[in-house]
């Protein structure tokens, strides 16, 4: 029995997920079970950027809601229509202001190696040269930002996008993220690990506030509404012709028919870009570079004295994990069909993914799909079925019973303990999580 | 058999062994010196007397009793003290606090203790209000002995007492272990220096691989030309 | 010359007592934060749902109090609470111990897997606190508001500006005095606060000196939770109880522990203040003030802030990274608990 689980495991588990999924589809609806799926998938691709990371290198990365929003804003710059009355009314300040930031930048960063040194004052020069320049920023900067977000707030207010195709969003949601992540890197990483993750959480953070903060670029917490999608409209579909009779085909009415096919089309767009991501890493976990980065994670002094150079190998895999997550974050905002920076907080965005990586498996890739999976499916689930247990556990109370309909109305909140228990028996009786890292040479 | 002896000791932190059959004991009152060149086991030999490594063979025998499964801070109730060769202070806090932790399982007085220890080393007193991590390596080392005096210990054990201090401050730290010694104290020490502390030991082992190589008086191992020749330089 | 006072008031109002109300809030729990890290050695992130934990059981128990019509007028009630809610939080965090965390020390387990721990925990927490009270905002506040009214202060100086001062903010800043005094009473002068201070120092010593390390373990979570009680209850006291803030509280007080330097609780509690201060400074409107002292002339269009006001917590965030990048031991580093 053992050894039968231990040979097709991964069969096995997957094979459960799946059963899962498709109780869910029997009991409750196809759509829903569909709508689960879906997130599912763009869960495990996070999941996956967080094993590069974690997994791979032993990074401890806690901003991954930051590489998310980032994904998410590629969305709306990519995809929505560029709104010209802004650009003319505010585009000259805000390129200004781009301008007068990249300036300081570099001054610092000369300066910083030019009066190396001046060891004493070289804190306050900096500090006077990024005073300054913040203060031409905001003299050029604000003018503008104010005009733009004057451009009928309700409806724009912001600068807009590209309006190019969604799909670009998704490779550009993962550079920014990679930019982002080799600053952050470049700057955080070669902290210890509880500092790291401290400080990644505060920048992630930082990230939501500018996303919230930023009308000009954002529209913040007016959220933009009406992506363009990478799938047809339902509406569409309804009304055409060969739809119609396929749905008629099938005995489905045309409104579920429809629903269901958009969510189909996602979940194969989702599935095509996991099955590249996991051959991908698959093969660069088998590589040399996979087995160099193993060698840093288990004894970084014994690489480092072999000649690796740790920290640009460790500053590659935070950009890769991240970049993974932006493109992620990306699909998200492409399946929602709107970008809302309140909705991004580090208990759904950050901590999540985390104990989606740490039950499936560190260091496994396959492993942390199956979290991503399970992890969101029980993240959604808990909700009916601590509803349904506290029914049936209540079911001889008095049906006006104050207690029993607190518990009720708790049975929503069943979902945060379930996972906080979950972690905890998972890192006390199977810290390996359920698909083990592969024990390789 | 001696007052506190670590008979046939074998065993090591992983898979090898370290100590193979080797044997250490001391009497009230006395000196013990373990010497030997780097490597030689010397400092695992007094953690295996402590508690502080696995055994695999042989006993810890202390006044009498088997203590071989008693846990380090077990013994320390028991009246061994212990004066490791790093760490050995609390840097963050005063000398008396350092000192009073030391008499942490003592619930009687301890204010005779703590002038005692200041009888023995001044300089403690004048520097007792100055966190411990301040002061000097051989003013450090006397705050490390005084904390594990505070127990009225019956045994005490030193790893390499003048690892980093000067010659002076070595002269010193021996005269005082020996005034110590002479309160009635066993004392087990590992030394660097073993041409200074075999002078002083009243007895000597030196290790070789983990193995007793040379048992004997100090003054008789100083005389053997086969030790002076291999360990003291001649 | 009257304008000076005018200008100092304004300060006195809208800058200085909101920041020693905030700061004493956070040194508070940053020095908890401060205490796990020195005894136990990791960055414990459930802090912040044990804060909320235990201003919820004060203000069921407040409720019951209210109920029963036992008050303590002028004073909010909630203060007769809190000791049955340190109890309780106490009760759970050392649960919470003796199930989980004891299992992983046992073990010797690396700080990051009791930082992924005590996320299990802060889920777990979080879901329990929930459940009990639902995610929604309760107000327990009763008693006197206002100490000193701005009108009040205006009739009494005859300045143009008033001065007030809330009874929630009086009440915290005294709370934090006796609480922080308490603390360091208690680490420096006593013998169970001497032995935390040399497990925390030196471990290995510490254990040859006899030193019980489950009873210092123990006795850091009471402590530690009675903090968090106290701290989360001050907070809701002041601006609300909802469970979501207490984890946006988190960061602050990590924050603030940092500035500090962990394991400092001097730092903790001095690193409280630098970041409240530091959020209200960055973005208090200096337009008043400006045109009180500046020439009479003077006109302003600018409320001259240095950053909006939706930047106040973000400025936690960026004095936090900035220390962790150039100074990672904290401000005030050099010293442990």
């Amino acid at each position: 029995m053992h050894a039968f689980y231990s040979q097709y495991r991964n069969q096995i588990l997957f094979g459960l997920m799946a059963g899962l999924l498709i109780l869910v589809a029997v009991i409750q609806s196809p759509s829903v079970a569909l709508t689960i799926l879906n997130l599912c998938l763009i869960s495990a691709i996070m999941s996956l950027g967080v094993n590069i990371q974690w997994g791979y290198a032993g990074l401890f990365n806690v901003g991954v809601m930051g590489f998310a929003a980032l994904g998410g804003l590629a969305g709306v710059l990519v995809s929505m229509p560029p709104v010209s009355e802004a650009w003319q009314a505010g585009g000259f300040g805000i390129l200004l202001g781009l301008l007068i930031t990249a300036g300081t930048v570099v001054a610092c960063l000369m300066a910083w190696s030019s009066i190396k040194h001046l060891t004493r004052y070289r804190y306050w020069i900096i500090a006077g040269i990024i005073v300054l320049g913040y203060t031409l920023l905001r003299l050029f900067f604000d003018p503008g930002v104010d005009a733009i977000e004057a451009i009928d707030p309700s409806v724009t207010g912001y600068l807009g996008g590209l309006g190019l195709p969604i799909l670009v969003a998704w490779p550009v949601g993962a550079l920014f993220a990679a930019g982002v992540a080799f600053v952050i890197g470049k700057i955080a990483l070669g902290l210890r690990s509880d500092y790291l993750a401290i400080a990644t959480l505060g920048i992630s953070e930082i990230i939501i506030f500018f996303i919230k903060n930023e009308e000009w670029l954002t529209r913040g917490v007016k959220n933009v509404n009406g992506l363009p999608r990478p799938v047809p409209y339902e509406i569409d579909l309804q009304q055409a012709q060969w739809f119609q009779e396929w749905a008629l085909a099938l005995g489905l009415p045309v409104d579920d028919a429809s629903a269901i096919f958009v969510k189909i089309c996602y979940a194969l767009l989702f599935i095509a870009v996991i099955g590249v991501l996991l051959w991908l890493s698959e093969t660069a976990l088998k590589s040399p570079w996979g087995r160099m980065m193993r060698a840093i994670r288990d004894n970084e002094t014994a690489a480092a004295a072999m000649g690796k150079d740790v920290t640009w190998q460790h500053l590659r895999v935070f950009i890769l994990g991240s970049a993974v997550i932006g493109l992620a974050g990306a699909m998200l905002t492409t399946l929602d069909g709107q970008f809302t920076p309140v909705g991004y907080n580090p208990l759904r965005f950050t901590f999540l993914i985390w104990v989606m990586v740490i039950i499936g498996g560190s260091g496994n890739n396959w492993g942390a799909v199956l979290g991503g999976f399970f992890i969101w499916f029980f993240w959604i689930e808990a909700e009916p079925i601590g509803l349904w247990l506290i029914e049936t556990l209540t079911a001889g109370m008095d049906p006006q019973s104050a207690v029993r309909a607190h518990l009720l109305e708790g049975a929503a909140h069943m979902r945060l303990m379930t996972v906080g228990l979950i972690l905890l028996l998972t890192l006390r009786y199977a810290p390996e999580g359920l698909i083990p890292e592969k024990k390789r040479l | 058999m001696s007052f506190l002896l670590g008979e046939h000791m074998t065993g090591g932190y992983g898979a090898a062994d370290i100590l193979h059959d080797c044997s250490i004991g001391v009497e009230k009152g006395e000196i013990a010196v373990i010497v030997g060149p780097n490597g030689a086991g010397k400092s695992t030999a007094m953690k295996a007397v402590f508690g502080m490594l696995p055994l695999r063979k042989g006993r810890i025998v202390f006044d009498g009793s088997d203590v071989t499964a008693l846990k380090p801070e077990e013994r320390v109730v028991k009246g061994m003290g212990f004066v490791p060769q790093t760490h050995n202070v609390f840097t963050s806090m005063t000398v008396e606090e350092n000192l009073e932790m030391g008499a942490f399982i003592r619930t009687d007085s301890i204010s005779d203790s703590i002038s005692q220890v200041y009888d023995l080393f001044p300089i403690l007193k004048e520097k007792r209000k100055q966190p411990a991590g301040e002061l000097s390596g051989g003013q450090r080392q006397q705050v490390a002995v005084g904390r594990a005096l505070m127990t009225h210990p019956k045994v005490l054990m030193l790893d390499e007492p003048t690892a980093g201090v000067s010659p002076i401050v070595m002269d010193e730290l021996f005269d005082r272990i020996i005034e110590i010694a002479r309160l009635d104290v066993a004392i087990l020490m590992v030394e660097q220096n073993a041409k200074q502390a075999l002078e002083i030991a009243d007895k000597g082992y030196v290790l070789v691989q983990g193995r007793n190589r040379f048992t004997d008086t100090g003054e008789a191992l100083l005389a053997n030309p086969e030790v002076r020749k291999a360990f003291l330089g001649g | 010359m009257v304008d000076v006072f005018n200008a100092l008031t304004v300060l006195g109002n809208f800058l200085i007592i909101p920041g020693l109300t905030y700061g004493s809030q956070l040194a508070l729990g940053a020095l908890g934060v401060t205490l796990v890290y020195g005894v136990l050695r990791f960055s414990n992130f459930a802090h912040g749902e044990t804060m909320a934990f235990g201003a919820m059981i004060t203000i069921l128990v407040t409720w019951g109090l209210q109920a029963a019509s036992i008050s303590i007028q002028p004073l909010p009630t909630a203060l007769l609470a809190i000791p049955v809610g340190i109890v309780v939080t106490v009760v759970l965090t050392l649960l919470i111990d003796r199930f989980v965390y004891r299992y992983h020390r046992d073990r010797k387990a690396n700080p990051v897997i009791f930082l992924i721990v005590s996320i299990g925990v802060m889920f777990f927490m979080g879901g329990l606190i929930r459940f009990i009270i639902g995610p929604g905002d309760q107000i327990f506040f009763d008693g006197t508001r206002f100490i000193l009214k701005a009108r009040e202060f205006k009739q009494m100086t005859g300045l143009d500006e008033g001065l007030s001062l809330r009874m929630t903010q009086a009440v915290t800043i005294i709370t934090a005095i006796i609480i922080v005094a308490a603390m360091f009473w208690f680490l420096n002068h006593t013998r169970t606060g001497k032995s935390m201070r040399a497990y925390s120092d030196n471990e290995n010593l510490a254990l040859l000196s006899g030193i019980n390390p489950d009873r210092v373990v123990m006795i850091t979570w009471i402590l530690v939770a009675a903090l968090a009680t106290i701290a989360g209850t001050l907070y809701g006291l002041d601006k609300s109880f909802k469970p979501f803030v207490y984890m946006q509280l988190l960061l602050p007080i990590f924050a603030s522990a940092i500035v500090g330097g962990v394991g400092n609780p001097l730092g903790a509690i001095a690193g409280g203040y630098v970041i409240a201060f530091s959020e209200l400074i960055l973005t208090f409107a200096y337009k008043k003030i400006i045109l009180y002292l500046g020439p009479e002339t003077l006109e302003l269009d600018s409320l001259v802030q240095i950053l909006g006001t939706d930047y106040k917590i973000a400025v936690s965030f960026i004095i936090l990274v900035i220390v962790l990048i150039i100074k990672p031991t904290g401000l005030f580093s050099g010293k442990t608990i």
